[in-house]
């Protein structure tokens, strides 16, 4: 049985704590979906579609797995989606039913409250039946800062597979207690709760980010175990002079949603081993529901630059540009990955809740990597436009397309962590900056503006985005 | 005012962290770098977590001798 189907028969251990009053034990945890549940019975021919804006609380994670136990396809949306986003989302998809904050019930002006508990209630709309195909479970998204339709369809089995994967090479005991630092609607999140609750671990949710006092308190108070962290939380936890807290709690630090440098990961690996505690590096993709692979904490410091090797369950090569397997060590090719945890596909429209596995469990993931001699995964680079700015995927050829439709010429490049958009007209730069902020919800300090003479493009016309920097 | 993109009519007692949009994480580590160095301080890990508002961080800055 899947971990959603299970949650009841762990009865009186601790599943949610908030460290801020609210605790829930496993058998509340499954009264509180079944609650839900009973109201998210259709009355149409159908498996419906819901929308679920997750907060890192309760009341999010029961509505999430009374989705998942009830056969309701789930769509998952940062709580502070932008109210132009969340519109735009539910006019391309029409949800039969929509799960939110009380406070922005008022943005579905279509749904009519069937239940509430806590601070969410439940929309339903009178939208039309919708095929979906039966594997799909849940839908995520794969470029959130700049506001796609486009959903990765993800199955029960990718998340079941991915979930207990996760739980095996992590160690996850019902000891565990990792607090949240990532949102739950975000696939990294996400996986932090799957593959906790799939052992009986104590998840401590939280709003909090790491900037915040609370935080800190809540981490000691609930003797959290594990944190996870994109790698901006390691460059703040770093400013946070997070050497020298004292946290006795906490035994496990993991990383992924993109590229931590060498030197972090150097850092952070000594500090642990000193500390007595784990650090691992991870590399995925929501694609891959979550996870690929990982590095063994006792390898860090020998393959600091390393995303490890698959994990369990899974299988990984390096592909040419025909599609030949490339065997040698330290050839570089396309990373593919095999496993049960590869997604369905995307969707970009409501149709394509229709279609079913377009993958086949095989994952061409757009990076180029190479492997070692001892079976060590490192990726060199992208065959794909897409940087992570602040742990947020952003797809530079979209965002581009965005900008030159407000009759602004410009070209989109940079690196993880800092976003150049290169501009003729001078003259624009504000209006750009403020665009690309509310576009894409980026802090400032995350992009920049950079004036240039011309568009540089080679002989076929195309944009020569390796002459910028 | 720059790290939280805010006019000066929005500074005062009622800001907060989260109580704009702009105001999250990624702006609070910002702003911690923006008012190290422009006031040439380095502030303790205890007093970052602790600017949580306008007048808390008025408080803070006080003790690292910033005058306003």
């Amino acid at each position: 049985m899947a971990f959603w189907d299970d949650i009841r028969k762990r009865g009186s251990s601790i599943a949610l704590t908030t460290g801020e009053g609210e605790v829930l034990t496993y058998a509340s945890l499954a009264d509180a979906a079944d609650e839900l549940e009973r109201h998210l019975d259709a009355q149409s021919i159908g498996r419906p579609l819901a929308f679920l804006l997750a907060e890192n609380c309760p009341e999010a994670v029961a509505a999430y797995l009374a989705c998942l136990r009830s056969g309701t396809a789930v769509a998952m949306q940062p709580s502070r989606i932008h109210a132009h986003l969340l519109a735009s989302l539910i006019a391309t998809y029409d949800p039969k039913f929509v799960i939110l904050p009380r406070e922005r019930a008022s943005e579905v002006p279509s749904g009519n409250p069937r239940w509430s508990g806590g601070r969410y209630v439940l929309l339903e709309t009178p939208a039309a039946p919708c095929a979906i195909d039966e594997q799909t479970a849940l839908l995520v998204s794969t470029s959130g800062s700049t506001g796609s339709p486009k959903l990765v369809r993800q199955s029960y089995r990718n998340l079941a597979a991915n979930a207990a994967s996760i739980a095996e090479y992590l160690g996850i005991t019902t000891a565990d207690r990792p607090i949240t630092t990532l949102p739950m609607s975000y696939v990294y999140g996400l996986s932090v709760i799957n593959s906790h609750l799939s052992r009986g671990a104590t998840v401590v949710l939280t709003e909090h980010s790491i900037a915040e006092k609370e935080f800190w308190n809540i981490l000691r108070n609930e003797a959290a175990t594990s944190l996870a962290g994109v790698p901006y939380t390691y460059e703040m936890l770093k400013r946070l002079r997070f050497s020298r807290m004292d946290l006795p709690s906490l035994r496990v630090l993991t990383q992924a949603g993109g590229r931590l440098g060498p030197e972090l990961v150097t850092e952070y690996a000594t500090l642990c081993r000193d500390a007595g505690r784990m650090f691992f590096v991870m590399y995925g993709a929501a694609e891959a529901t979550a996870r690929m692979s990982y590095l063994p904490p006792d390898r860090a410091l020998e393959k600091p630059s390393s995303i490890g090797a698959p994990i369990p369950g899974g299988e990984m090569w390096i592909e040419s540009e025909t599609g030949q397997r490339l065997e040698g060590p330290d050839v570089v090719g396309e990373l593919v990955y095999r496993g049960e945890n590869v997604s369905l596909g995307y969707a970009i429209c409501r149709q394509d809740l229709a279609r079913g596995d377009d993958r086949q469990g095989v994952l061409r993931t757009g990076d180029l990597a190479r492997r070692d001699q001892d079976g060590y995964y490192y990726v060199v680079g992208r065959k794909s436009r897409f940087i992570k700015v602040f742990g947020n995927r952003v797809n530079l050829d979209e965002l581009e397309q965005h900008i030159r439709a407000q009759g602004i010429e410009c070209v989109c490049g940079g690196q993880d962590d800092k976003l150049r958009v290169f501009l003729v007209d001078a003259t624009r730069t504000d209006t750009v900056l403020r665009f690309v902020e509310q576009l894409t919800g980026l802090h400032r300090s995350g992009f920049e503006v950079k004036v240039i003479d011309a568009i540089p493009r080679n002989e076929s016309g195309k944009v020569n985005y390796a002459s910028l920097s | 005012m720059e790290s939280l993109s805010l006019t000066l009519d929005q500074l005062g007692d009622a800001l907060a962290y989260n109580s704009v949009p702009t105001w999250d994480s990624v702006a609070h580590m910002a702003m911690m770098a923006a008012l190290e160095s422009q006031f040439d301080i380095m502030l303790e890990t205890d007093d970052i977590i602790d600017f949580s508002s306008y007048n808390k961080g008025m408080q803070i800055l006080a003790k690292y001798g910033v005058e306003f």
